[in-house]
């Protein structure tokens, strides 16, 4: 079935092309505002970015496989990142991963059984003051504790 | 000597300081207006460049000789754009602008329109920073609806419109021109240059690309009269002006953002503002600003017996005690960078600290280059198997190699970025590698974390 934004998001979406002074600037800012709505870039998703942006389909293809943050199949409910780079790793990033991991009984890059949390590593989340940190779905969690792990994985599981 | 300043952190610690009336309490958009309403282009540029704001990126570049490079073109209209993909290992301080002080970004863009001849700025800010995007957009709003931004900010006939733009999570688009290309909705690869941003830029117009504190920090030298901002430095005379944001993380005791004046030395930077090494550790090794800088160690001295060296006063004195400039970073053999430095203590493996280092560059490297591409995947590669215990003495100097062959040899900086730090660990922890290879992976540590 043809992807289509809600009435809300295609307000958004006139916003976003009054921005530039082509179509082709808003694909990304479009392609993210499909994806908050859909979970992921499907095939449909695309064919519409393209129309929309009025660029080719596999340029749009070329844009989402290039960027990380675009899911090009589907993810979890909620998305955990685990930033791993140095100034988290020096602060124990690595304990908050393998916690991580064991809590929810899935490896990185996978999703619960219950299709609630996808766990995956991050690199520099810009929160290096604050380590180690984790960023779930668009809010960042600092200076972790495990024990503050457990309560937000808790969480996720039941929301 | 710290000198404190608080200029770009004004509003850090206000209650709702991220609001415009919070700004205006404090003379926000005073000298918007002023400038806006009695300065012409050339005297903005003009008196830009006495201020020495060394481009807050890493790059250090002259900020007003930029804004200068701008020639009005006939047909075509100029932009200006704000770097905000702040991704370099260790680097945090553009955040706290965005998320504290946003106004102050906005009045920069106005001064920095009209320095350079544009009428539009996008501020470019990586996706995951979702609560920075937020506070600019509602400063925009904010500014918009006092018209401060608009068809006539302050009733004055120059158009100013400010947009914020989001990544999709790539490191690259750091780089200047790989940002140009995501900005106009690309792939996130760096173009060739020349032609430089200034002559073609975003949508193939003059653009100029500043890093965020650098235009944040551009109302407060107007505030102050720029000669005079710019003598808040040590290293006023030497052309590197003003105050900026120095972060430090890792294995400090209080890590954080603080303003100060430029000239700050790292061991102040680790010892009195960061509180000093966590736990009962002795200092191993700084990163000095931002994992693209090579390492320094604390035993280093500083080798300038030549008066011409702009080292020359610290002479036989450790790195440490150096004040953190862009020249004399540069001199010393690794770079100023963001000014973010990531401490490491004895208790962390330095080895596991480069591998860790590495497998960030080869998953950032865009793939555009072969000896970026292949050459970050195999140094990785090769410390697989040393901080495995597989690893070789053959192996070992086949990093140097390498890292090398993608200096120079690479249409961005990424590269140099990359292979940097690979040769300042290979030269500055050359024993501690050979033994992690004869011991098969025994001699460390074994953590990063204490």
């Amino acid at each position: 079935m043809a992807f289509a934004l809600t009435p809300e998001r295609e307000l958004e979406l006139a916003d976003i092309l009054g921005r530039y002074p082509n179509k082709m600037a808003a694909t990304i800012p479009v392609l993210h505002l499909c994806q908050d709505q859909n979970g992921w870039v499907s095939p449909e998703v695309v064919t519409f970015v393209a129309a929309t942006c009025d660029v080719p389909v596999a340029h749009v293809q070329g844009v989402v496989t290039f960027y990380t943050l675009f899911n090009q199949k589907p993810v979890g409910k909620h998305q955990v990142w685990v930033c791993r780079t140095l100034s988290c790793a020096l602060r124990g990033a690595d304990d908050v991963l393998h916690h991580c991991e064991k809590r929810l009984g899935i490896h990185v890059g996978e999703t619960t059984k219950d299709g609630q949390v996808t766990l995956r590593t991050a690199e520099c989340l810009a929160a290096c003051g604050q380590a180690p940190m984790m960023q779930v779905d668009k809010d960042y969690h600092e200076n972790l504790t495990l024990e503050q792990v457990d309560a937000i994985l808790d969480r996720l599981k039941r929301s | 000597m710290i000198k404190h300043t608080t200029y770009l952190s004004r509003t850090y610690k206000l209650p709702d300081g991220h609001k415009l009336a919070a700004y205006e309490g404090v003379g926000g958009y005073k000298q918007a207006r002023r400038v806006l309403s009695t300065m012409k282009r050339e005297e903005v540029v003009d008196e830009l460049k006495k201020a020495n704001i060394r481009g807050r990126g890493g790059a250090g570049f002259p900020c007003g000789v930029k804004w200068s490079f701008m020639r009005p073109h006939p047909t075509k209209p100029a932009y200006l754009v704000i770097n905000a993909d702040e991704g370099e290992p260790g680097t945090f301080k553009d955040r706290t602008i965005m998320e504290l002080n946003p106004h102050s970004v906005v009045e920069g863009c106005i001064i920095g329109c009209l320095g350079i001849g544009a009428h539009a700025a996008y501020v470019y800010v990586r996706d995951e920073l979702h609560l920075s995007k937020a506070r600019l957009w509602e400063a925009i709003k904010e500014a918009r609806a006092k018209g401060y931004l608009g068809k006539r900010p302050f009733g004055v006939d120059y158009e100013v419109e400010v947009y914020v733009q989001t990544g999709g999570g790539a490191y690259i688009c750091g780089e200047e021109t790989a940002l140009l290309n995501s900005l106009e909705g690309r792939r996130g690869e760096p173009r060739f240059k020349p032609p430089f941003p200034a002559q073609v830029g975003a949508f193939g117009c003059p653009t100029t690309v500043n890093n965020l504190e650098t235009i944040a920090a551009v109302p407060t030298a107007f505030e102050l009269g720029c000669e005079e901002f710019s003598k808040l430095s040590e290293l006023h005379d030497t052309k590197d002006g003003g105050t900026r944001l120095f972060g430090v993380s890792g294995h400090v005791k209080t890590p954080g953002v603080f303003e100060c004046c430029v000239g700050l030395t790292l061991r102040e930077l680790v010892y009195d503002l960061g509180g000093g090494i966590l736990g009962d550790g002795k200092l191993l090794g700084v990163i000095p600003g931002g994992s693209s800088c090579p390492i320094l160690r604390p035993d280093e001295l500083v080798n300038a017996p030549d008066e011409k060296s702009p080292l020359h006063r610290w002479h036989g004195k450790s790195v440490l005690d150096v004040p953190m400039g862009v020249d004399t970073y540069r001199a010393l053999g690794t770079m100023l960078g963001t000014c973010c430095a990531i401490v490491l203590s004895d208790k962390a493996d330095p080895v596991l600290a480069f591998h860790n280092l590495m497998r960030f560059y080869r998953h950032e490297s865009c793939g555009q280059c072969t000896p970026c591409r292949e050459g970050t995947g195999w140094i990785e590669r090769i410390l697989d198997k040393i901080v495995a215990g597989e690893g070789s003495l053959e192996e070992l100097n086949l990093l140097h190699d390498v890292a090398s062959g993608i200096m120079g040899n690479t249409i961005c900086a990424f590269g140099e970025g990359a292979a940097m730090p690979a040769l300042g660990f290979v030269q500055k922890f050359r024993p501690e590698l050979e033994a992690y290879v004869k011991s098969g992976g025994k001699s460390g540590t074994g953590r990063l974390a204490p």
